[in-house]
């Protein structure tokens, strides 16, 4: 039982890891059609920034990790909406969907040759260590996952319902036209969704590489992750790409336990594919009209 | 429809050029043109749901691998190389119209979710599945067939025309499809598909045939891979080759009947002739494509194309015909 426990508490922490990347995937989709294909790559590289700024500028741990913040913002969010996404957004989804798959190959093969192809260690937050509740024993980490993620999404969801600039985000992703008429600042939320996204996947980043170590082509994982929990979800919702971030950090984590671990990234896919046979539309989202 | 005289010229150098250069060529040389023709029949088949039917598709390299798996295992095991080509591509078919039927329902991306969850369940079926298909150790030995007589395991150049054949066959085979009833249905699709399901085209049927078509022609290619380089293991037919060959017909110009040639020359060549850029080249071929995508989403034939077309506004000549197989928008 005590087992059982501990595999669904670390489960559940890197469930949120995954529903921050999933968060700023949907986000992006809503306010303006940008499916990233390099999500994972998202993932991946910022960790490496703060690498790098600790091996090169021989910065401290958490200079090191503001450095990583800053220039994650500025490359992941803005120059990738003014640079990539706003050239080619009048060309239609499939052009940029082909252009995140590029810059996602850009990416993985710039960190493998101009860094390391090896997988590198990542310090946490926190001292390492582990706690014992009720019989199961949880790493220090764990936790920190667990408290900073939970506190991330509670932020988001304040900042989306209770605030003015949330709202007009919100109103941005669900009508373009009518946040136009109604004075919204439309490109300037949409730049703000993009930074949102850079900072949710700095912060998945930082709490996901001390588990599974840095390496350039872990965004393959996390993006096909990022998709299955948005989707699993329901692509329209946050409150479902929350969802299925938690669904598939505890399947994922149950199936390597119980059933194989051959298979367990098999497990998410299975769960993609009944969700689109069974519920399109997602656990939670609302049906879309179609467009034939 | 008629195709321009200079069309039929260029189309004839090409292919003179395909049957003579290569004579000369060293076994290295050959191996690389028999591969951009295996390839170009899979991308052929990739052009069909991306620029006909206007899906993307995340899984011609996991076709590839179906098709791949069923030759090695059949002809090690006896069978002639012509059951294992027909096997694949029924295969490729068959998997291809089961997948796409629950995906179509539903509009927009998900034919793509779909596949990217295919392309990495059939790699981890490759890898793990070590009674069928050898694990990571893959499958050896592959023998190569026999033509007319003269075994092509001695003779690469044999074994180069086998493949070119093999291709000018799919092309043929796609020319005379895109021309007839049910190709016009597919490029009605493309161009428009509300107009198209309001004179009655099944835009769904049709969609699903394109990919289906599309599935079967990756595993034709596949099962020729497995005869052209003998040894397979499941690194051939992961997500990041999918994606390579998706890269592929957008880069050739998607929608455009040779289209998919350029772009596999160019993912084939390029690589041999950057060679010197080491670490770079993969970097520097993400980079065209993303220019590319800005500047030109229709691909190289498609700047081609606009060129031609504003040279020929400029001299004021007859209105443009259509070039390199892509009929312009009703």
């Amino acid at each position: 039982m005590a087992g059982f426990v501990q595999l669904l508490i670390s489960g559940l922490a890197t469930g949120a890891i995954y529903a921050l990347a999933a968060i700023g995937f949907t986000l992006l989709w809503q306010t303006s059609q940008t499916i990233n294909f390099a999500q994972g790559e998202f993932v991946m590289v910022p960790a490496f920034f703060v690498l790098a700024a600790m091996r090169f500028l021989e910065l401290g741990f958490w200079p090191a990790m503001l450095f990583g913040l800053v220039v994650t913002l500025v490359l992941l969010g803005a120059v990738f909406k003014l640079a990539l996404v706003d050239p080619m957004l009048k060309h239609g989804v499939l052009p940029l969907v082909i252009a995140t798959i590029a810059l996602a190959i850009f990416i993985k093969e710039w960190v493998k040759n101009h860094y390391t192809g090896e997988a590198q260690r990542f310090p946490s937050m926190v001292p390492s260590g582990t706690v014992s509740i009720g019989g199961a024993t949880l790493s220090n980490h764990d936790i920190l996952v667990l408290v900073v993620a939970v506190a991330a999404v509670v932020a988001l969801q304040l900042f989306l319902t209770r605030t003015v600039t949330g709202r007009c985000m919100q109103a941005t992703a669900q009508n373009r036209a009518v946040a136009i008429v109604l004075g919204i600042s439309v490109q300037r939320m949409i730049l703000l969704t993009f930074l949102l996204n850079a900072a949710l996947v700095f912060l998945a980043s930082v709490l996901i590489s001390p588990i599974y170590l840095a390496k350039f082509d872990n965004g393959e994982t996390l993006g096909l992750v990022a998709f299955t929990a948005a989707i699993v979800g329901g692509f329209n919702q946050v409150r479902g790409a929350i969802a299925g971030g938690f669904i598939i950090g505890l399947a994922d984590n149950l199936t390597a336990a119980y059933v194989s671990t051959q298979y367990r990234t098999a497990v998410p896919l299975l769960l993609l594919v009944a969700i689109i046979l069974f519920r399109p539309q997602g656990l939670l989202g609302r049906a879309e009209e179609r467009t034939v | 429809m008629t195709t321009p005289l200079w069309g039929r010229i260029a189309a004839a150098a090409a292919l003179l050029f395909l049957i003579v250069t290569p004579q000369g060529l060293k076994p290295y040389g050959l191996l690389l043109l028999s591969q951009w023709a295996v390839f170009s029949i899979a991308a052929v088949g990739l052009n069909l749901t991306l620029g006909y039917a206007g899906q993307v598709s995340l899984a011609q390299a996991a076709f590839l691998g179906v098709g791949a798996y069923t030759a090695a295992l059949m002809t090690t095991h006896g069978w002639p190389l012509w059951s294992a080509l027909l096997a694949a591509g029924a295969l490729g078919f068959a998997i291809g119209w089961v997948l796409g039927y629950p995906a179509l329902r539903v509009q927009h991306h998900y034919l793509a979710f779909v596949t990217l969850a295919f392309t990495t369940l059939a790699f981890l079926v490759f890898r793990n599945e070590t009674w069928l298909t050898g694990g990571v150790y893959g499958i050896n030995r592959i023998p190569r067939p026999t033509l007319l007589g003269w075994p092509t395991a001695r003779d690469p150049l044999l074994f180069y025309y086998f493949c070119l054949a093999m291709l000018l066959l799919v092309l043929a085979g796609m020319w005379r499809l895109t021309r007839s009833p049910w190709g016009r249905a597919f490029i009605a699709l493309r161009e428009n598909p509300i107009r198209a399901s309001s004179l009655g085209v099944d835009t769904r049927a049709y969609t699903l045939l394109a990919f289906a078509i599309g599935a079967g022609l990756g595993a034709l290619a596949g099962a020729l891979y497995a005869a052209l380089v003998q040894y397979i293991d499941p690194s051939s037919f992961t997500l990041a080759e999918s994606l390579k060959f998706l890269l592929m017909v957008v880069v050739g110009g998607s929608g455009y009947f040779l289209g998919p040639l350029v772009g596999a020359a160019i993912s084939v060549l390029l690589p041999e002739w950057l060679r010197f850029t080491e670490g770079w080249y993969l970097i520097l071929y993400a980079v065209l494509v993303m220019v590319l995508m800005a500047w030109c989403p229709s691909g190289l034939l498609g700047l081609l194309d606009r060129l031609v077309r504003r040279a020929q506004r400029l001299s004021h000549a007859a209105p443009a015909a259509p070039l390199l197989g892509k009929e312009p928008g009703a």
